[in-house]
């Protein structure tokens, strides 16, 4: 088996008495794309926070086979490990082309001129926009931004939280194919979606996460057929309505 | 009143208002990188203006030590902090940044009290003493509540200025000292004269201010600092570390709060609690640029200094009534302009 680049122990977050993820474990692999897909409030969030550092968490956190659990957030992230939050959390008062220099922060000068250009190759909108405040930005120009800021670290794994989260159905396809892309430019992706048909559709490995704890595992085409995930969260042309029960 | 009159009290208010731009410069910078209001800039002042006093008439400055024994309470409660993240980069770095930068400058400062030093070798010293200063404050006093309110930091403020304004008393003693002119020359203008000092006072200020400028518009250190006050969360995520930006920020305000003080030593006698005052004087404009805007600041400094050059020539009992009387207008005005704003959430 080839060396993970994340593997996560056993990890449990608790807000006071509450534990809202209970022992779970997870590898991703250099170059793959892994989904967590999971009703509101099972607990996705709260992980991929924990393994940015933001949460106190007990467990393991491995990055390239070296334990950071102890370490901080800015660690991490020298380590290659980027999060793209549900609230995105840009710099809303400056400039679309500060917030890209700052998200090269701790690259070179000129890996971040090589990483800029690639950023703007992939998200055209944002280069037109270079000049406008953050803030003014729409949500699908935002989550753009957001994964552009991510991206000019040279992240080995990005994780991102909802990136469809209300946006236009047109957007959502576009974020898609270039998480899709990302693989092909060797970037991990560990992917948390409520739209579980087009993170499976894209994954190469899938997690299904209900009341903190990791139920089911495995290749994403064999997690999409899997009857429990159809019923759950598939369910085709009622699989919204059974998403909003299960919520 | 006639025109030289008026020529001479505006040209006190602007020097004055340039040193008032610097220090509310300094507020405004803290404030939007890490909330706190700095009510202890005003001992920045006093710290540099003392410090440089005291290298100039070949005395060992009392800050020197202080800087020591602070760095030390600073190491202190790095260690403790991080005792269950510790690593030994973490230890090189606190001991070379808490023990020995201001051992360097306490043994720096013997060696030049020993001889007669240029003016810019004292100038250079007083700022690596009192600058650091700055910075183990933060380290000591805010960086463990940086997550509080407002309030909070604000309250933490006060202590801290009363414990420096205490400690200055300690170690510079109560009597008051003046520092040489960094230059005699002077020149007349009509009826105006200008000394080399006060020409001091404008370019240092207005470098200053071009070079505060250049490094938060057109830097990327400056730019994370400012990506720090906008979102602490944001930054955190792309690898700015939001503790170093407090850091800085606050070894920047009392590095400029010590130029302040170098500027006005040599035309005034400055005791161990002169600085409070001159510090309000910043506050009041940074106030009045809303503790955001430096161009406002700047603006309200210099007419802060006019004021206060008129008030002392027509009542000069109510200078500072009249001084501080002015922020009550600006207040009033602001908080039924400005939209209640909530309380920050962290």
């Amino acid at each position: 088996m080839t060396e993970m680049l994340l593997s996560v122990k056993n990890a449990s977050v608790s807000y006071g008495k509450v534990e809202a993820v209970r022992e779970v474990s997870l590898d991703v692999a250099p170059g793959e794309i892994v989904t967590i897909v999971g009703a509101n409030g099972a607990g996705k969030t709260t992980l991929l926070n924990s393994i940015m550092g933001i949460l106190p968490f007990r467990g393991q956190v491995q990055i390239d086979g070296c334990r950071f659990e102890r370490l901080d957030i800015e660690d991490r992230v020298a380590a290659g490990l980027f999060l793209v939050p549900e609230h995105r959390e840009l710099f809303t008062s400056m400039t679309v082309a500060d917030n890209l220099v700052l998200g090269g922060f701790r690259t070179s000068r000129s890996s971040a001129t090589a990483a800029l250009q690639r950023v703007y190759a992939m998200f055209p909108r944002l280069k037109e926009r270079r000049l406008q405040l953050a803030g003014t930005l729409s949500g699908g120009e935002q989550q753009m931004l957001a994964m552009g800021r991510a991206l000019m670290g040279e992240p080995k794994l990005l994780m991102l939280d909802e990136p469809s989260l209300g946006l236009a159905p047109r957007i959502v396809a576009d974020i898609f194919t270039i998480i899709g892309d990302l693989r092909a430019a060797g970037i991990a992706v560990l992917l948390v979606e409520q739209n579980a048909q087009a993170a499976l559709r894209i994954a190469d490995r899938a997690y299904v996460m209900e009341l903190g704890s990791f139920v089911l595992g495995g290749a994403a085409s064999k997690i999409a057929g899997d009857p429990r995930v159809v019923a759950s969260y598939l369910g085709f042309e009622q699989g919204m309505s059974h998403q909003e029960t299960a919520s | 009143m006639n025109t030289t009159i008026l020529l001479l009290l505006a040209q006190d208010g602007v020097t004055n208002g340039a040193i008032y731009a610097l220090l509310g410069f300094g507020l405004v910078l803290v404030f939007a990188v890490t909330r706190v209001i700095l009510i202890p800039q005003g001992e920045f002042i006093t710290f540099g203006a003392l410090t440089y006093a005291a290298l100039a008439s070949g005395k060992l400055p009392g800050t020197a030590e202080l800087a020591c024994a602070l760095g030390f309470v600073a190491f202190c409660v790095e260690m403790f902090s991080i005792r269950h993240q510790f690593t030994t980069g973490r230890l090189v770095r606190a001991t070379a940044l808490y023990i020995l930068a201001p051992a360097l400058a306490l043994v720096l400062a013997q060696f030049a009290c020993r001889g007669t030093s240029s003016a810019t070798i004292n100038i250079a010293l007083s700022l690596m003493i009192v600058g650091p200063i700055g910075l183990y404050l933060y380290r000591i006093a805010y960086q463990p509540i940086a997550h509080a309110s407002v309030l909070v930091l604000l309250i933490a403020s006060v202590g801290v200025h009363l414990a420096l304004q205490g400690l200055a008393l300690l170690f510079f003693g109560a009597e008051g000292m003046r520092a040489p002119t960094i230059t005699d020359v002077a020149a007349s203008i009509g009826p105006l004269r200008v000394t080399g000092q006060t020409l001091a006072v404008y370019i240092v200020a207005a470098s200053l201010i071009v070079a505060l400028w250049l490094f938060f518009g057109h830097t990327v250190y400056g730019k994370a600092l400012r990506a720090t006050a906008v979102n602490r969360i944001g930054a955190r995520l792309v690898g700015i570390r939001t503790v170093l930006s407090g850091q800085i920020a606050f070894m920047l305000a009392a590095g400029i709060g010590a130029i302040s003080g170098i500027l006005i030593v040599p035309m005034t006698t400055i005791y161990y609690d002169s600085g409070f005052l001159i510090g309000l004087k910043g506050f009041i404009a940074a106030i009045v640029g809303g503790l955001a805007s430096y161009p406002l600041t700047a603006a309200a400094a210099v007419a802060v200094g006019i004021v206060e050059a008129f008030s002392s020539f027509y009542a000069s009992n109510f200078k500072e009534v009249i001084v501080f009387a002015l922020i009550v207008p600006v207040l009033l005005a602001r908080s039924l302009s400005a939209p209640i704003m909530e309380e920050e959430k962290d």
